[in-house]
């Protein structure tokens, strides 16, 4: 692509109301997602700090302790929340994506 | 087998004679194990030939780099985990949970949780800006030189103290595993990351990471399958079998059965691991944060062709992860249960011979005998192997791209002298590699991991953050701020306990908590802010300015570097 091209396409992806659009709520999604990982695992640490007796507790009868399920579960939760950014942006988000740039030739 | 045999004695006729009297002392050093080393040997000869097959195809800058950028989502999420999996990782986390149980988990989730805020801020604005080292994105919009300078300073900073701890630890554990002397296998070890990266560049590099990754994942899997088979595929069995072996062990210590009782139920709660909450966020930051800011997994982004790519590679490699961590719980307390209640596994004070890292190769040899030990040190050996080439390579790129090509030559060097220079760079860092790795052989190493991702944290991640996302963000507050971060991080690790106390002798640390992150990475970004905030100078007002057009190529993917052609 031709530097000029490319730098009038930029310029006019910029001002396409579309892009603002879609940046914002890619970006939005991305630091919700951010922030929930963020927090769960501050607030599990935080549980370590402060009451390890509750996470130690075991669960019924057996020595299983709420500890097990809860750190599993935030692998796991780490894993699905990844897999659900990445659903959505190389699916919605890029079709949109894909749309915008054609309509500028980019 | 007695094929075998012969290649491990082709093997020791390379050494020099002088060391043999060396390797005759009584250490903790293990008699030689065959298997294990004809294990290793034929997945050298494997990875030499796909090297020898990269190398005629590793022509240009780019092929060395990023292997052309042609490297596929799911390959590139492979060799992400297969750069970040290290032995340290697989050995010391299982070893963790041999011996206080949970506590091992709270390690693995901070390795884990790092992944999706690096997917999430950064994977697709670093792929559709960057060409091949995290510096050019960090100073797409900047005055090249600063923010190059302070980028390839950082680089080489964290890369020393993840090789410092890979080298030694590879020097420790091979001489454990295979019965080699230490200085042998520092050698060995750079001799080998030297070829790859020396000849195949990245795709011998991102071969050689998704081969130890299938290796790793796929042993793993057999020892924690094989773990809870003995336990009918229950957790609740595993875990009841390790607490009462945990308890008969307290009683044969000499516990009362109260304490005795208390002591076995611990490795079921968190234990001592975290002390106070300020020391537990800090940690938790500086493993979360440093993730997103390791030049060596960086710099993995480029190897693919687009953003949609660069985002597969991190659910690939954040899955492997995590399963992996999980693999290892199982096969920590599965220790528990089948080494720790083994006297043949046991010294005379009851610890693990060998050593406390011992647990998870001492497991593979009590499921599957010699033969199942030999394939896990090979692996272990592997596993070095590709770390340390992933970490050459990232280096060796911070000098020939950003100092060399970039800063000294403006950008006027040409394909082939940037490749020329990266080589002499990839020989200088592997000579380096294997020196320091001889120099740190009696030191304690156990912080440069942890001192590696808070600096990771405190410098590159703020500045990544701050040009990416901030418009206000200048040359100055990037090069300067980003350096403070940098700066604080590494004053703050030496006053702190694990240096000052343990490493240097004193009698208490001058800084308390056991991670520097909560108060660097804070210095790091103030210092951008502020320093941004208050620069009135003409290249901040042309910085500026370039981050609406910045913002757009970011975020689409406009004139991002593609596949080069062959």
């Amino acid at each position: 692509m031709e530097p000029e091209h490319d730098d009038a396409v930029v310029a006019a992806i910029a001002a396409d109301p579309r892009y603002e659009t879609l940046v914002r709520e890619r970006g939005r999604l991305g630091w919700l997602l951010s922030a929930l990982i963020f927090f769960s695992f501050v607030g599990y640490l935080g549980v370590i700090a402060f009451d390890k007796a509750a996470l130690a507790a075991p669960i019924g009868g057996g020595v299983t302790s709420v500890g097990i399920p809860v750190g599993l579960g935030l692998i796991v939760l780490t894993i699905v929340v990844t897999a659900l950014y990445v659903r959505r942006a190389n699916g919605s988000y890029d079709a949109r994506l894909a749309a915008l740039l054609k309509d500028h030739q980019a | 087998m007695r094929r075998a045999v012969a290649i491990g004695a082709t093997l020791l006729a390379f050494l020099p004679t002088a060391s043999l009297a060396h390797a005759a002392t009584p250490s903790v050093q293990q008699p030689t194990n065959w298997v294990a080393i004809s294990l290793f040997l034929g997945f050298v000869a494997l990875t030499l030939a796909i090297t020898k097959r990269a190398a005629t195809r590793t022509r240009t800058a780019a092929d060395f780099y990023t292997a052309g950028g042609g490297i596929s989502g799911f390959q590139n999420g492979l060799a992400m985990a297969g750069d970040y999996m290290s032995a340290a990782s697989f050995l010391g986390i299982s070893a963790q949970i041999f011996k206080d149980g949970y506590d091992g988990l709270i390690y693995s989730t901070g390795f884990l949780v790092g992944w999706p805020i690096l997917l999430f801020l950064m994977a697709e604005r670093l792929r559709n800006l960057g060409k091949y080292t995290f510096a050019d994105v960090a100073s797409y919009r900047f005055a090249q030189a600063p923010v190059r300078c302070f980028a390839a300073a950082s680089t080489l900073l964290v890369v020393s103290f993840y090789l410092i701890a890979q080298m030694v630890g590879a020097g420790q554990l091979i001489k454990l595993l295979f019965g080699l002397p230490y200085s042998y296998a520092v050698v060995i070890v750079g001799v080998l990351m030297m070829l790859y990266v020396l000849f195949g560049g990245m795709r011998a590099t991102t071969w050689v990471q998704i081969i130890k990754a299938v290796m790793l994942l796929g042993g793993a899997t057999f020892m924690a399958v094989m773990v809870m088979a003995q336990f009918g595929f229950s957790l609740e069995t595993l875990f009841a079998r390790a607490v009462a072996a945990k308890t008969a062990m307290a009683a044969a210590a000499g516990d009362a059965p109260d304490a005795a009782f208390k002591a076995g139920h611990s490795i079921m709660g968190p234990g001592n691991f975290i002390k106070d909450p300020i020391s537990a966020i800090s940690f938790g930051l500086a493993l979360m944060l440093g993730t997103a800011g390791l030049p060596h997994i960086l710099m993995r982004f480029f190897t693919v062709p687009d953003a949609k790519a660069a985002r597969k590679s991190v659910l690939w490699a954040t899955t492997w992860i995590g399963y992996f961590y999980v693999l290892t719980f199982i096969i920590g307390f599965g220790a528990i249960v089948l080494v720790g209640t083994r006297p043949e596994y046991l010294d005379a004070t009851g610890s693990l011979r060998g050593g406390g890292n011992m647990a998870a190769l001492h497991l593979a040899h009590a499921i599957g005998g010699n033969a199942f030990l030999g394939f896990i040190s090979a692996v272990a050996f592997a596993t070095i192997l590709a770390v340390v080439a992933g970490l050459t390579l990232s280096a060796a790129s911070a000098v020939s791209h950003d100092i060399y090509a970039s800063v000294v030559r403006k950008g006027a060097a040409t394909s082939a002298q940037e490749l020329h220079m990266s080589r002499l760079t990839t020989l200088a860092m592997g000579a380096l590699a294997v020196l320091l790795g001889l120099v740190f052989e009696k030191q304690n190493v156990a912080f440069m991991v942890s001192l590696a991702f808070a600096l990771a944290a405190s410098g590159n991640f703020p500045v990544l953050i701050l040009s990416l996302l901030w418009r206000g963000c200048t040359t100055k507050g990037a090069a300067i701020g980003g350096t403070i971060g940098l700066l604080t991080a590494f004053v703050l690790t030496v006053l702190s306990p694990a240096i000052w106390v343990t490493v240097l002798g004193h009698e208490k640390a001058i800084f308390p908590y056991s991670s520097p992150a909560l108060f660097s990475v804070t210095a790091g970004f103030v210092s951008i802010w502020l320093i941004s905030l208050l620069d009135r100078s003409p290249r901040a007002a042309v910085d500026r300015a370039g981050y609406a057009a910045q913002r757009v190529r970011a975020e689409t993917g406009v004139g991002s570097f593609g596949v080069s052609g062959h």
